[in-house]
């Protein structure tokens, strides 16, 4: 009976996973090599995204609108969390990281239809601006890149100013000690010692800003609009509009490689587990 | 004075991030208490109209329910799933450990788009019927490795201990798991149930392709959201940041609380 307690403990985990994730992703593998109509099973789907440039292009906008994004969003939050660890006093601190990521727990929607209603032809920065007669006419805002990199930037900058704000805290204040000790200035005891230092958790946040980017489908929907499509919505637009489910299939087997690319590329930096 | 500066430089770097933080919920609030068709500037509120309008609305209450109850089922499950195989693989560590425990937290890595797309497949291969139920297995998906990721994390060597001391005092493996482990990792087991229920109450792109006519509140939020700029979409918005900014200041609360006693 002891013996069993392992496999009944572990197994329901691992049969769900199995059934409900590696299943799937199985079907989706063998659907993304159906033709829509026609031959037998082949890689014309994935032929089709490597020559098809309006498929090629949603991959590249999907990877620069991510890269800026995530660049963005680090340098905002690190001098941010930086503030907020070193110069608001201790008790307060909590009080002010909460206050920091409350916009975080609102509905995801809702967060990029704020941003709608900030950037709009008729919204607040337009109304803002004509009204105090620096524009004759409404700026196009809302509906272009700018806005998805806008309303990403502000989910992310939250998350990010979370885990660099915990690196932050974890850092022994004796390591700045010694390097001040040993006649270094601020700017040196930062550049040498707390930027070093507080790198594993700035690419673990950026890391999961990009993986979650990336995938993305409301942002880019709700504020880019359909004017460029990255790949998110390329791909509900096959499952939608057009049935399409291999090519969605082969879409989305070719985002999930962008990404598994990504974490073997900086996976020395990712000790998630310490996390 | 040169003390000074990087004080005052910080706070005004400080205050405008917050106030970009902040821009869009105060926006969303304060045009959702107007009358007007539009939730645009000038504001002529206050008003409750679209408040009114919206907690009368057949569609958005019972995707309310649908959410609650998807969030609270699966959640659970996801709960009951993660502790069981965190425990069984932290105690007993069976032959496969790391590859177990690998495959567990794998759906970490895949967006849930195409989570939902791989189960909206298997859904047709089987001609099984999208449902509440289907939403509620997706969650799980996504809910369960982090559930099982944060209670792993908390297998301490003190819990190991105590429940030794219960067997050698003859109590079985469902009462050591009930009676001492559980109890020992309750934050732990709550922090798991709030931060995958709260996952699942917000989660729009796996309820969209797997519900067809029960759907969740993010779905109807996305109906709504089609119609582009709508005092509706701005009064249920305010409504759900209101829920979840009581709910998180409770929650502060219980743990601050819990900190100093």
């Amino acid at each position: 009976m002891s013996r069993l307690v392992p496999w009944l403990t572990v197994g329901p985990a691992v049969l769900w996973t199995l059934l409900f994730f590696i299943l799937p992703l199985v079907l989706m593998a063998w659907t993304s090599l159906q033709p829509l109509q026609g031959d037998g099973p082949g890689l014309g789907n994935y032929v089709a995204f490597f020559t098809n440039p309006s498929y090629w292009r949603a991959l590249v906008n999907s990877l620069e609108v991510t890269a800026l994004v995530t660049v963005l969003a680090v340098l905002l939050a690190y001098p941010f969390a930086w503030v907020l660890a070193e110069q608001v006093p201790e008790r307060w601190q909590r009080l002010a990281l909460v206050l920091a990521i409350l916009p975080f727990w609102t509905s995801y929607l809702v967060r990029s239809y704020s941003w709608l209603l900030v950037l709009a032809e008729q919204g607040v920065v337009n109304g803002a601006l004509v009204g105090a007669g620096l524009l004759s006419e409404p700026l196009r805002l809302a509906n272009t890149r700018a806005a998805t990199v806008i309303g990403f930037v502000h989910f992310f900058v939250m998350l990010l100013t979370l885990t660099i704000f915990a690196s932050l805290k974890q850092l022994s204040p004796s390591y700045r000690k010694a390097a001040a000790d040993l006649g270094a200035g601020p700017l040196r005891t930062f550049v040498y010692i707390v930027l070093p230092l507080t790198l594993p958790g700035i690419m673990v946040g950026a890391f999961l800003t990009f993986v979650l980017a990336i995938g993305d489908y409301v942002t880019p929907q709700i504020l880019g609009g359909n004017t460029e499509l990255l790949m998110p919505q390329l791909i509900m637009l096959q499952i939608g509009r057009r049935g399409d489910f291999p090519l969605a299939s082969a879409l989305s087997l070719i985002l999930m490689l962008v990404v598994t690319v990504a974490y073997l590329g900086c996976a020395r930096w990712l000790r998630l587990e310490r996390v | 004075m040169a003390h000074r500066l990087p004080r005052v430089v910080g706070a005004l770097y400080a205050a405008l991030i917050y106030g970009f933080i902040f821009l869009p919920v105060v926006v969303l609030v304060l045009f959702s208490l107007q009358a007007t068709t539009l939730p645009v500037p000038p504001f002529t509120g206050p008003s409750l109209r679209w408040y009114d309008a919206v907690l009368s609305d057949r569609r958005l209450t019972a995707a309310l329910g649908n959410s609650l109850l998807v969030a609270l089922l699966s959640s659970a499950l996801a709960v009951v799933l993660g502790f069981l195989a965190a425990w069984g693989l932290a105690r007993f560590r069976p032959p496969g450990s790391g590859l177990w425990r690998a495959l567990l937290t794998l759906p970490l890595m895949v967006s849930y788009l195409i989570i939902g797309m791989g189960l909206l497949i298997l859904l047709n291969q089987l001609g099984a019927p999208r449902s509440r139920v289907s939403a509620g297995i997706g969650h799980v998906v996504i809910n369960l490795p982090l559930c099982f990721a944060i209670l792993y994390s908390q297998m301490g060597e003190q819990q190991a201990r105590a429940e030794q001391a219960a067997r050698d005092l003859g109590a079985a493996e469902w009462q050591v798991l009930l009676l001492i482990t559980a109890p020992m990792l309750w934050p732990a087991l709550f922090a798991s149930f709030f931060l995958s229920v709260t996952f699942s109450w917000d989660e729009f792109i796996i309820a969209f392709l797997l519900t067809r006519f029960d759907t969740t509140l993010p779905v109807e939020i996305w109906n709504l959201l089609r119609a582009g700029l709508n005092p509706r979409t701005n009064a249920v918005g305010a409504l759900v940041f209101l829920v979840s900014a009581v709910l998180v200041a409770s929650i502060e609360l219980v743990v601050l609380r819990r900190r100093r006693s």
